[in-house]
């Protein structure tokens, strides 16, 4: 009785005290340093990558015609506004011509006045004329009646200075006729100048296209060279995009681009790679290239808005190829780690070309059946113990 | 020969148990606490490791990036990259901010990282899901304890980011875990102001005459273009050549490009000696009087468990037991339950450390202080039940 007694609670506090003791070994075991660290594994294969740049971009047009006057004024009128669909050659805006307009009507009256100059000088060429052919008639007359003696010397000598004067005062005439037809010349030319300025007062569409800026309003005044109306040619649009320098090598011209506007997400559009500028950016590091669309959209995306461009760059051949998630760093160098027969070795490597998906393929330190960690709990070193999972703890599928 | 001790347990086993799980609690209670200290210290020392630098380069006579404010000019990387010793140098930005993910925000700190492939300093350095950054934007390597999972959309200031990556044990020195962006959205993030304030700062300039003047087209954006830059980072972290010695490297940055430099034990000292000083004392003080407290819980236990059998000793001095065996049963049994408490203590500790919102690292070596400390405590409090045992008069086990 006693002995069962006893035997039962012996029985009692072993089944406390074996179950904690059992629990306390596997807490020891299974948290701490002692535990084995939870990691996945993948098997390297040879895989062929399509690298692909990454890009931020703003839409902008090709060409800008910034429409303003060539010397300081005030605007007159604005015609368009914006959005407006405009036609070559089109009147946009007039500057006020002030006194501009008077100057030509006086220039009008000029000419007039030269008109009626050389009239008068045509008519002084024609009265020197007839005086001249009469002198002449005279002359030679007396010259005869000399000959016959009828008449003396000195007045024949009266007569041939008489003709000299009147040959004089024609070419004076003709001279004078010749004076007020450059006079002409030059007021039409002062005409055609003044028109020629208030023309140009009128500010005129270079090209069709959509007026995206109306600068001033009738009424500023604007200095020369600032512009007044912004047309942009809509078919000229194409998007200034920027690549991180780090990663912009194959970049180049006829690249097809895709693109998704910050607008429009979810409908990604197509492009092409129109150009690489020569020139890059210095401050932000960038290089800058220009990637035009396939086809416009119908709803035409606003200047200055946001675009992300993904450029696809041609497929490289099949190598070996990691996730970018298996390659650390361990003391300066950059590596994997490899999994052997459940033992750790850390293989430095020469890391190739990467995909935007993360797939970084493996120059050297590795060869196809590999087997390397992708995901670790924690940071691992050589003296790691590792349990491989399906999945870590915490993610879901 | 028979155990007294064993005997005694077996007598009274459920009270005995019992008041071991109940001390275990209490003991439990203690290792947490101990955790949660070493937690703080932990996530300072792991934000440092996690940068995986050698040296950090801050702005001249700041104790940045964590400690205080630290602004750099984002192209003063190059510069450093020249100094000799150094590998490799990168900008890194840190912002402290709700990150929006759908309906909910989550207190994150922001870590700004050059995209430049794995091992770049200052980029996570193990994933536990997903991968590395890959693009110059939008993109987000998230740690686990955001809540965030893979293809989430995160909403940080006024651009979206997808989650691409998971990692762990990313935190910054407060216990905020990190959210990973490629750098250049962080300096937007962290310099750009919002929308309203931009275009407020837009008209307020416009109105002013200085900069808006009639006769110079084109000065009024000039201006505001200047004034919407970002050029900015918070440090520069430096990976010193294999065979360098930090200290070697940062002494001529120091002096020549008269910015700040602290190697890794300068860091831990501001992080752990300053930042979370008053934080890590508090937790402390709370720490010493918890294990203090425990003791004497066990001390009393103890003691009046043993008063508690003061007639049962009486009866086996009456019966010629020698003092050395009383002596040997009481402290068997008060180290007994020492042990039952320390080891679900243990495991009590164990199983409620991940519920915690924010890091307990129980360190096995506090395990080990904790048992020694707790049998050390049991033994004493045994002497003290000893001595009131002894001085028992075996002529009680008869009287009343």
């Amino acid at each position: 009785m006693t002995f069962l007694s006893v035997n039962r609670r012996v029985v009692a506090l072993l089944a406390v005290i074996v179950p904690l003791l059992i629990l306390m070994v596997y807490v020891a075991l299974r948290s701490g340093p002692l535990a084995p660290i939870p990691v996945t594994a993948t098997v390297v294969a040879e895989r062929a990558i399509t690298p692909s740049l990454f890009g931020i971009g703003t839409v902008t047009s090709r060409y800008t015609y910034r429409i303003g006057p060539t010397a300081a004024g005030r605007i007159k009128q604005v015609a368009v506004q914006v959005g407006d669909r405009v036609q070559q050659g089109q009147l946009l805006g007039e500057m006020d011509p002030v006194d501009l307009d008077d100057r030509i009507a006086a220039q009008g009256a000029a000419l007039k006045r030269a008109e009626s100059i050389i009239q008068a000088a045509e008519a002084q060429v024609r009265e020197a004329s007839a005086r001249k052919a009469y002198a002449e008639n005279q002359a030679n007359r007396y010259e005869q009646l000399l000959q016959a003696r009828a008449v003396s010397e000195e007045t024949v000598a009266a007569k041939r200075q008489e003709r000299q004067v009147t040959e004089a005062g024609l070419a004076a005439a003709r001279a004078n006729h010749d004076a007020a037809r450059q006079e002409l010349a030059r007021v039409r030319a002062d005409r055609e100048g003044l028109i020629q300025q208030r023309a140009n007062l009128r500010l005129l569409a270079p090209v069709g296209g959509l007026v995206a800026a109306r600068n001033a309003d009738p009424g500023t005044t604007v200095v020369a060279g600032q512009s007044v109306v912004e047309v942009i040619d809509p078919a000229s649009l194409w998007i200034h995009v920027r690549f991180d320098q780090l990663r912009v090598s194959g970049l180049r011209a006829g690249l097809t681009a895709q693109i998704v506007l910050r607008s429009r997400e979810g409908v990604p559009l197509s492009g092409r790679v129109l150009r690489v500028e020569p020139m890059a950016d210095a401050v932000t590091e960038e290089t800058l290239a220009k990637v035009t669309l396939a086809a416009l959209p119908k709803r035409l995306p606003s200047l200055g808005e946001l675009a992300e461009v993904t450029v696809a760059l041609s497929a490289l051949p099949a190598a070996p190829a990691v996730p970018n998630a298996s390659i650390q760093r361990v003391d300066g160098r950059l590596g994997v780690w490899l999994l052997a027969a459940d033992r750790l070795r850390f293989a430095p490597v020469k890391v190739g070309a990467v995909d935007l998906e993360g797939w970084t393929q493996i120059r050297d330190g590795l060869k196809a059946g590999d087997r390397v960690i992708v995901y670790s709990q924690r940071a691992l070193n050589s003296r790691s113990r590792v349990k491989v999972v399906e999945r870590l703890e915490g993610v879901s599928p | 020969m028979i155990s007294l001790a064993g005997r005694d347990i077996l007598h009274a086993w459920g009270k005995f148990v019992f008041t071991g799980v109940g001390l275990g609690l209490l003991i439990g209670v203690t290792l947490t606490m101990a955790g949660v200290y070493r937690g703080m210290v932990d996530d300072a020392r792991v934000l440092l490791d996690n940068s995986s630098a050698d040296l950090w380069v801050v702005q001249q006579d700041t104790l940045g990036p964590y400690a205080e404010p630290s602004s750099l000019y984002d192209d003063t990387y190059r510069a450093i990259l020249g100094m000799p010793g150094v590998d490799r140098a990168a900008n890194i930005t840190y912002l402290t901010m709700q990150v929006r993910q759908g309906q909910r925000d989550v207190r994150a700190m922001i870590v700004g990282v050059v995209p430049g492939g794995p091992g770049e300093p200052g980029q996570p350095g193990y994933l536990i899901a997903g991968r590395q950054i890959t693009r110059s934007h939008y993109e987000a390597v998230a740690d686990l304890a955001t809540g965030f999972k893979l293809g989430d959309e995160l909403q940080i200031r006024r651009n979206r980011y997808r989650v691409v990556g998971l990692t762990r044990r990313m935190v910054s020195s407060g216990g905020d875990p990190m959210v990973f962006i490629p750098l250049k959205d962080a300096q937007e993030a962290q310099f750009l102001k919002d929308n309203d304030a931009i275009a407020q700062q837009r008209r307020r300039t416009a109105e002013n005459p200085a900069f808006n003047r009639p006769g110079v087209p084109g000065l009024l954006e000039a201006v505001l273009a200047s004034q919407s830059v970002n050029p900015f980072v918070n440090a520069v972290l430096v990976q010193v050549k294999p065979g360098f010695i930090p200290e070697e490297v940062a002494e001529p940055i120091r002096r020549w490009k008269r910015l700040q430099v602290y190697t890794r034990a300068q860091m831990e000292e501001i992080l752990i000696g300053k930042l979370i000083a008053t934080a890590a004392k508090q937790i402390g003080m709370f720490l010493v009087i918890l294990a203090i407290v425990s003791a004497a819980i066990v001390a009393f236990i103890i003691y009046t468990l043993t008063l508690g059998k003061i007639r049962e000793i009486a009866v086996l001095k009456l019966i010629g037991t020698r003092n050395r065996t009383i002596a040997a049963m009481i402290l068997q049994q008060a180290l007994g339950l020492g042990l039952i408490g320390f080891v679900v203590g243990k495991i009590a500790a164990t199983f409620w450390a991940p519920i915690f919102p924010k890091y307990v690292l129980l360190e096995p070596a506090d395990a080990v202080r904790g048992f020694v400390g707790v049998m050390v405590i049991c033994a004493l409090a045994s002497v003290l039940a000893i001595r009131a045992a002894l001085k028992v008069d075996p002529a009680e086990a008869i009287g009343g």
